[in-house]
């Protein structure tokens, strides 16, 4: 029980994992409950997303980890020179993940994924403050990818497999800070495509230098999601033949999205026979995402410098199988935001932050267990701007103080058989 | 188990309730004050200006972005109640009277089919507020469009029954608490904890839109504003009085309040878009005109100037030149000598019509305005066969230009009411605002706000709506972040500003006739 207590207390004083711009990493309950830990841990078939190489090295011939998490955000926003204030609907994410492994013989197993490692939404009042940048933004990203494991010995394994992405977007905002039609309604323009679909891959290594101590290596592509003639609707411009002026209706829109490669290298070590310590280092490559470029098929553009860089996130795990039915974690990470000083867009406003996670598994029978997983994310307070906004030429910054929260429970299944 | 589920439970419900909040939220005591002035009930009286009336017309947006909207929105922040508005019922502007339509629809900005923006009468729906339909309370702003400064203590202004004949305001019989209010009696029974007065602009305004057909009662010397006509300048004493008794009034519960100058309406796109020089002529016509008056410049002129009749220096202003290019239009200047009686005697012997039309004959400077809505006056051919072209071969009337003579009237008369209204505001502790140099500054160099410059230019410019006398949202703004400041250094008061950036300027709509 002592013990149980200085769990949860780990898990409360420490900070968890999430990650910057539009990554959502809630990609399995056990690793989520460890800080999201999982490049060197073999626990479940979240290895088809963790790291494929190491499911050879279950025990069980065939493994499933389902599972799903609401993710309750909320963003507030302050300006005190102009006495404005806005905060976000308080939305849900549903990041859901689908994982199954099947060993084919001693050296080869073969698994299946379905996860969302990509994804936002948020709804800002309509016509806040900066609706000129965003009214709100759901990006949906569904990742389905079959993978290869392969045991090249007792101690290195390799992994890989291709991945399918289907992706969709629906995004708002206003034409400008005053455009509106006779009736004083703000300008705005719609975008909504779903079916974007593209094709990326990971490979994956796992080495076990002793019993009890691994390493893991992961490394997942980057994918470009190409909308094309997606649909654009744009509403409440002013009845005119002026020029610049764009008609009310609908129109096509190109755009890319990329979703960046992730890089992640990370150890495990059992270090008593009920206690794990995990460690995992993600490199996230976001300075693909250098702008987002709308093409109207009226003719009308939007270019919107985004100039994201690199970004890391340390995440640190533990688990006590306190019993033989239940396994308690907990776990703590550090996330950069991807966000350039300047580049503090209201669609993705993530700064810094701390993640504090905790969770457990509880086997109802030695074939099914139950995993609970939540997370909080700790933002400070940031005084942040966009400033590649532009009107009549002139850069008009957009800026405040913002402050995130996010929380999640989740809830999972893990089969053996 | 249980036990751990427990442990668990009050965990998650613990981080639920961690909802982000900021160490110093804006909504919460201590970022902003009210200083020594009480926001809880604020009033405004004044005029168009205050009711937020733009593009010749009151309608809902532009009520919301009145100055006092603006201003109210930033006292929210600071102990300010809410701010009630005797809102139009739609964006057409205009307004009916039993039915029949007596004020026009607003203008928006239309573009012709070569592309050339103008401002046209709004025809894309037609207006429904009802004069007659009165709203049944008094509102925060008591802003009514046209009123002088008289009007706000006029019994009566407001009495629906007397609208069609031009013996009351349409604006005020919507909310006028009975027949025989008063604007300002109606704004003190709200016991205002603080209040803005922006009034006078009209009584010298219509005197100079009208191109200063009215009359100068620091002329006539008549202190009895009931007998006063629209277009005239109100007499110096009069304001002065009535101002008095405004501010003893509205101060009476020891309110405080900011107070507003009046700009210099010469510097109005209204007077300052219509070149004087605006009639092209080429050389073989300058030529021809010139040969036509020929006879006034070489014989009359000199002639009644000999015979004392005319100044020597009067005879020169009276010259007619024509030249190839730009020309100053001609116009009828009642500051001159009727000479149209002796010219028609000998040794002249002119014809009635002719002498008719050279009688106060001069030619325009570049000192004299012509109003926006005379625009159109210039350059008509009245006969069809070019022999009598407004502007040209026929003077413009009195009404289309407001001379330098009619210019300085305006300005003595504004002069003494500025020092009034700065005398009486130090007089009283009240915040005062100097909007004369913010229009000031517009008409000159421009203000700066974050994506640009607002000028006094007309419909390019950002600082006036379509009418080119009322301002745009975007002015509105510039003028509450005045008043802001004003206010916070006379009341020690805290106060968010706004950004002008956020405010619109002119509508665009090609729903037009």
């Amino acid at each position: 029980m002592k013990k149980l207590l200085l769990l949860v207390l780990f898990a409360l004083v420490t900070l968890v994992t999430y990650a910057g711009g539009y990554r959502v990493s809630v990609q399995g309950q056990r690793a989520m409950a460890m800080g999201h830990t999982g490049v060197a841990v073999v626990n479940s078939a979240e290895l088809v997303f963790f790291n494929p190489a190491g499911l050879v090295y279950l025990e069980n011939k065939l493994n499933v980890s389902v599972g799903a998490s609401g993710i309750f955000t909320d963003v507030i926003y302050q300006n005190s020179e102009f006495g404005t204030s806005s905060e976000t609907d308080s939305s849900v994410g549903t990041p859901l993940n689908l994982y199954g492994s099947y060993k084919v013989n001693d050296w080869l197993a073969l698994g299946l994924g379905v996860y969302t490692p990509y994804g936002s939404e948020v709804t800002w009042p309509t016509d806040w403050a900066g609706s000129h940048l965003v009214n709100n933004i759901e990006l949906a990203a569904i990742y389905i990818q079959p993978v290869v494991s392969i045991k090249l010995s007792d101690q290195f394994s390799i992994g890989g497999g291709p991945i399918y992405v289907t992706g969709s977007v629906n995004f708002n905002r206003n034409a400008n800070r005053t455009t509106t039609d006779i009736d004083g309604n703000r300008a705005n323009i719609t975008i909504d495509d779903s079916g974007v679909n593209n094709w990326g891959w990971s490979v994956s290594a796992m080495f076990n230098p002793t019993d009890n101590f691994r390493l893991g290596f992961s490394y997942r592509s980057e994918i470009i999601l190409e909308a094309e003639g997606g649909e654009a609707t744009f509403s409440n411009f002013p009845v005119t033949t002026a020029p610049g002026v764009p008609a009310n209706g609908t129109t096509t829109f190109d755009a890319e999205l990329p979703l960046p490669a992730e890089l992640t290298i990370g150890l495990s070590y059992q270090f008593h026979k009920k206690w794990l310590f995990a460690f995992d280092y993600n490199r996230q490559f976001w300075d693909v995402y250098e702008s987002l470029d709308l093409q109207f098929g009226n003719g009308a553009t939007s270019i919107n410098p985004r100039n994201y860089k690199n970004s890391s996130v340390y995440r640190f795990g533990l688990q006590y199988d306190a019993t033989s039915k239940i396994s308690l974690r907990a776990g703590y990470y550090i996330d950069e935001s991807p966000v350039q000083s300047g580049f503090f867009a209201p669609e993705t406003p993530r700064n810094d932050s701390q993640g504090f996670s905790g969770g457990l598994s509880f086997a109802i029978t030695p074939k099914l267990a139950i995993d609970a997983s939540f997370f909080y994310l700790r933002f400070e307070e940031v005084d942040a701007s966009y400033d590649s906004y532009q009107e009549n030429g002139e850069s008009v910054p957009f800026g405040g103080t913002y402050k995130s929260s996010a929380f999640a429970p989740g809830l999972g299944l893990t089969y053996k058989l | 188990m249980k036990n751990n589920i427990k442990y668990l439970a009050v965990l998650a419900l613990g981080l639920v309730a961690c909802e982000p909040e900021f160490d110093n939220p804006i909504d919460e005591a201590g970022v902003y004050s009210s200083g020594e002035a009480d926001f809880s009930n604020y009033v405004a009286l004044g005029n168009s200006l205050t009711a937020g009336f733009a593009d010749s017309a009151l309608y809902i947006t532009g009520q919301e972005n009145s100055y006092p909207n603006i201003l109210s929105q930033q006292f929210a922040l600071a102990g300010g109640g809410e701010f009630t508005q005797p809102l139009m019922a739609d964006n057409t502007g205009g307004a009916l009277l039993g039915g029949t339509q007596i004020l026009n629809n607003r203008f928006v900005l239309a573009f012709d089919a070569d592309g050339n923006p103008g401002p046209s009468i709004y025809a894309g729906a037609m207006p429904t507020t009802e004069i007659s339909n009165n709203l049944g309370s008094s509102f925060n702003n008591m802003g009514v469009p046209g009123a002088k400064s008289f009007h706000l203590a006029a019994p009566g202004y407001g009495n629906v029954a007397g609208v069609a004949a031009g013996a009351a305001n349409p604006y005020f019989a919507r909310f006028a608490s009975s027949a025989d209010a008063t604007v300002i009696a109606d704004a003190v029974a709200q016991s205002p904890t603080f209040f803005s007065l922006w009034i006078g602009n009209n009584d010298i305004l219509s005197y100079a839109t009208s191109g200063g057909v009215g009359e100068d009662h620091n002329v006539t010397g008549n202190i009895d504003p009931s007998t006063y006509g629209s277009s005239d300048i109100t007499n110096s004493n009069v304001f002065a009085s009535v101002y008095n008794d405004l501010l003893a009034a509205l101060t009476a519960n020891g309110a405080k309040g900011a107070v507003l100058n009046l700009p210099s309406v010469t510097s109005l796109p209204f007077f300052t878009t219509v070149p004087t020089n605006a009639v092209p002529l080429d050389a073989q016509t300058a030529a021809f005109l010139n040969s036509q008056f020929a006879a006034y410049n070489t014989q009359i002129l000199p002639g009644l100037a000999g015979l004392s009749i005319i100044t020597a220096e009067e005879a020169a202003s009276r010259q007619i030149n024509f030249v190839a290019g730009q020309n100053f239009v001609t116009i009828v200047d009642e500051s001159l000598t009727d000479i149209s009686t002796i010219i028609q005697g000998a040794p002249f012997n002119l014809d009635a019509q002719t002498a008719g039309l050279l009688g106060q004959l001069r030619q325009a400077t570049s000192s004299d305005l012509i109003p926006l809505t005379s625009a159109g006056n210039i350059g008509v051919d009245l006969t069809g066969n070019g022999t009598l072209i407004t502007g040209v071969s026929v003077p413009l009337g009195d009404a289309d230009v407001l001379t330098e003579a009619e210019q300085a009237a305006v300005a003595s008369a504004q002069d003494s009411f500025n020092a009034t209204i700065r005398a009486l505001a130090a007089a009283n502790g009240l915040a005062f605002v100097d909007v004369k140099s913010i229009l000031s500054q517009a008409a000159s160099s421009g203000i700066p706000f974050d994506s640009g410059v607002v000028t006094s230019t007309f419909v390019t410019g950002g600082g006036f709506s379509l009418d080119g006398v009322h301002p745009t949202p975007r002015a509105h703004a510039i003028l509450t972040n005045a008043m802001l400041e004003e206010i916070e250094d006379t009341y020690g008061a805290i106060l968010p500003s706004v950004n002008p950036g956020d405010y619109g300027t002119v509508t665009l709509s090609n729903e037009v006739n």
